[in-house]
C-alpha cells in the first residue's frame, strides 16, 4: 500500500482544528480548474496527450516553492484500495480516482501533494487546484491557490477566452474555473429540523450543498459542504465574499438552533449526546453510517462544552480514519467487508479511551 | 460493431479523434472506453451534472443552427458529443459552439462574460482597489458599447451599480 507520510503533514493537515469556528467548520477548499492550450481536455485527449499534459505540469512544478518538494502519486498505477485512501483523505475527486472500481483510472490520471495543495492532473480539465485548510478561511485557502496560480500561470499556458475566461471542459466552471467549498457539521438544525429552510434558500442565493464527499454525494453525519453554484460574470473576490457572508448566517442560524436545544430540552439533549459516546466508547461493530451519526452526536456534545472527554482534533481524524481503506491501511492488509465494522469500533474505541486518559490527566 | 479494441464485445461508443490532420472514428465497448479513459454516455448522466444538463436543455432548442455546425477542428467532437456527455472537448470547442454556449451560460451562470483573473493582467480582481477595479470595468464599458456588444455593455453596467 502508499505511504503517505512521504507526503508532508500527511495530506490531512486541514483536520487539524486549528482555524477559526472548527468546533462548527471542518475545513475550507478552494479550487481553480485550469487547461493547457494546444492539447484535449482529458476526457478527449490520447493517453500521449495526457502524458504530456504530466510532463508540462510536473517540470513547472519543479520550479516553484509551493510545489517543489510536492509529492507526485499517479492512479492509474495505484490499486484500488490505495485509490480509495487517497479519495477517502479528500486529496482527489471520485472522478479521478475511481475509489469503487477495480478498472484501473483513465491514464495519466495523477496528483501531486505539499502543504495544504492538492493538484490534480488530467482530472475533469488538465489541472485542478486545490488549496485545503482547517476551520473557516476562505482568504486563506484563497491565497494558497492564487499563489500557485500565478506560478504556473508564468510557466504553463493555459486556456483562456476574452469573453469566456479560463476554458474548462464543462461549462458551469467556466471562467474563473473557482469553486470554494465549506465543511459545516449543522446537527442543531437539522435537530430542530430547520435545514431544509436553510438548504432551500442557499440554492435560492445561487450556492450550492453537498455530502462529505462533495459532488453527488450523500450527507452523513449532518455534515454539509457549502459551495458556491455559478463560476462566471463575477470576480472571485466576489463569489468568495458571497459565500463568506452566506456561511456566516449559516453558522449563526446552528447556534441558535442549539441554544434552542439547550433551553426547551437540556435533558433530551444531554442523553443524546452521551448516548452516542456510551456507544462509541463500548460497541464492538460499527457500520459507517452509524459511526458518523454517533460521532455527529459527539462533536455536538463537545461543541456545547457537555462533553469534555474529547478533543475535536481526535474526532475530526476519526471521520477519516474510520473508513475501509483507511482502517485497511491501519491493519497492514486488504480487510474483507465483513471485517470492517469490528476493525472500525476497535479504533473508535482505542482513540477515545486515549482522548479520556489525557482529559483525565492520565 | 464490434469493438474495435478488444474485436470481442459491442461497441457502445463512437469516438472521432483528430490525428495529424485527419478525422478517424472508432467503436468501442464500454470496458476499453473506460481503460482509455473516455467517459461513455451512460456514465456521464449518472452524475448529478449530467442530468443537470440534459433538464437545461428540455423545452424549445434554441440551437438549430448548430445542426449545420461541423465538428471541432481541434478534437473533433461534435455538439451533439458534448450534449450527451455535458463535456467540450477542447479549448477549441468554446469558439467552434460559441453561439449556443453562450444560450446555456447565460441561463446558467446568468452570465456570459468572465469578470475575474486574467491570464494577461498580473494581479487579481481581490488584490486591487476599488478606483482600479471601477477603472478597469468602466474602460471595459466604453469599449463594449464602441463594439456595439450591448449585452456585455448591460452586464458591465449592472457590475459597476453593484460595486460596494
Amino acid at each position: 500500500m502508499i505511504d503517505l507520510s512521504l507526503v508532508s503533514d500527511g495530506g490531512i493537515g486541514w483536520l487539524d482544528a486549528s482555524g477559526a469556528e472548527s468546533h462548527l467548520v471542518l475545513s475550507t477548499r478552494v479550487r481553480l480548474a485550469r487547461n493547457l492550450t494546444g492539447r484535449p481536455f482529458p476526457v478527449r485527449g490520447t493517453a500521449p496527450d495526457r502524458e504530456r499534459v504530466l510532463d508540462a505540469v510536473r517540470a513547472a512544478s519543479a520550479e516553484i516553492p509551493t510545489l517543489n518538494r510536492a509529492h507526485c502519486i499517479r492512479l492509474d498505477g495505484l490499486a484500488r484500495i490505495d485509490r480509495q485512501l487517497l479519495h477517502e483523505r479528500h486529496l482527489v475527486s471520485k472522478e479521478l480516482a475511481m475509489p469503487d472500481s477495480d478498472m484501473s483510472p483513465r491514464p495519466g490520471a495523477a496528483v501531486l501533494l505539499q502543504d495544504g495543495v492538492a493538484l490534480m492532473l488530467n482530472e475533469e480539465d488538465h489541472l485542478r487546484m486545490q488549496g485545503l485548510v482547517s476551520g473557516l478561511s476562505l482568504d486563506g485557502a484563497w491565497r494558497i491557490v492564487e499563489r500557485l496560480d500565478s506560478e504556473l500561470g508564468q510557466r504553463l499556458a493555459f486556456a483562456f477566452h476574452p469573453e469566456f475566461g479560463y476554458l474548462t471542459s464543462c461549462p458551469t466552471n467556466v471562467g474563473t474555473g473557482l469553486r470554494a467549498s465549506i465543511l459545516v457539521h449543522l446537527p442543531g438544525l437539522v435537530l430542530t429540523k430547520e435545514i431544509n429552510k436553510v438548504l432551500q434558500s442557499l440554492v435560492q442565493v445561487g450556492l450550492t450543498f453537498r455530502g462529505l464527499y462533495g459532488e453527488g454525494s450523500e450527507v452523513v453525519g449532518n455534515f454539509f459542504q457549502l459551495s458556491n453554484q455559478t463560476t462566471l460574470g463575477k470576480t472571485e473576490a466576489e463569489l468568495l465574499d458571497h459565500l463568506a457572508k452566506i456561511v456566516r448566517q449559516v453558522i449563526g442560524y446552528e447556534e441558535r438552533a442549539r441554544e434552542v436545544l439547550l433551553r426547551d430540552a437540556p435533558g433530551v439533549i444531554e442523553d443524546k449526546v452521551w448516548r452516542a459516546y456510551g456507544l462509541l466508547r463500548y460497541a464492538r461493530a460499527l457500520s459507517f453510517e452509524e459511526a458518523m451519526n454517533l460521532l455527529s452526536g459527539v462533536r455536538l456534545g463537545v461543541g456545547l462544552g457537555l462533553i469534555t472527554d474529547a478533543g475535536m482534533y481526535a474526532l475530526n481524524k476519526l471521520l477519516i480514519f474510520s473508513q475501509p481503506a483507511h482502517l485497511s491501511a491501519g491493519a497492514g492488509r486488504e480487510l474483507a467487508d465483513d471485517d470492517v465494522p469490528a476493525r472500525r469500533a476497535d479504533l473508535v474505541r482505542r482513540m477515545l479511551d486515549t482522548e479520556a486518559g489525557r482529559s483525565n490527566g492520565g | 460493431m464490434k469493438c474495435g479494441n478488444c474485436g470481442e464485445r459491442e461497441a457502445v461508443i463512437h469516438l472521432t479523434q483528430v490525428q495529424e490532420g485527419e478525422a478517424k472514428t472508432v467503436g468501442l465497448c464500454e470496458e476499453c472506453a473506460a481503460s482509455k479513459g473516455i467517459q461513455t454516455q451512460a456514465a456521464a448522466t449518472e452524475t448529478p451534472l449530467g442530468g443537470f444538463l440534459a433538464a437545461l436543455w428540455k423545452g424549445p432548442d434554441p440551437t438549430e443552427e448548430v445542426a449545420q455546425t461541423g465538428p471541432c477542428p481541434g478534437c473533433g467532437a461534435t455538439f451533439a458529443d458534448f450534449r450527451e456527455s455535458g463535456r467540450l472537448g477542447c479549448a477549441q470547442c468554446w469558439q467552434t459552439f460559441a453561439v449556443p454556449l453562450r444560450v446555456l451560460l447565460r441561463r446558467y451562470h446568468g452570465a456570459t462574460h468572465h469578470l475575474g483573473r486574467r491570464q494577461d493582467v498580473g494581479p487579481s480582481a481581490s488584490d486591487r482597489s476599488r478606483e482600479e477595479v471601477a477603472a478597469d470595468l468602466k474602460g471595459r464599458l466604453q469599449r463594449a458599447v464602441e463594439d456595439e456588444n450591448f449585452e456585455l455593455a448591460a452586464e458591465l453596467r449592472d457590475r459597476l451599480r453593484e460595486m460596494p
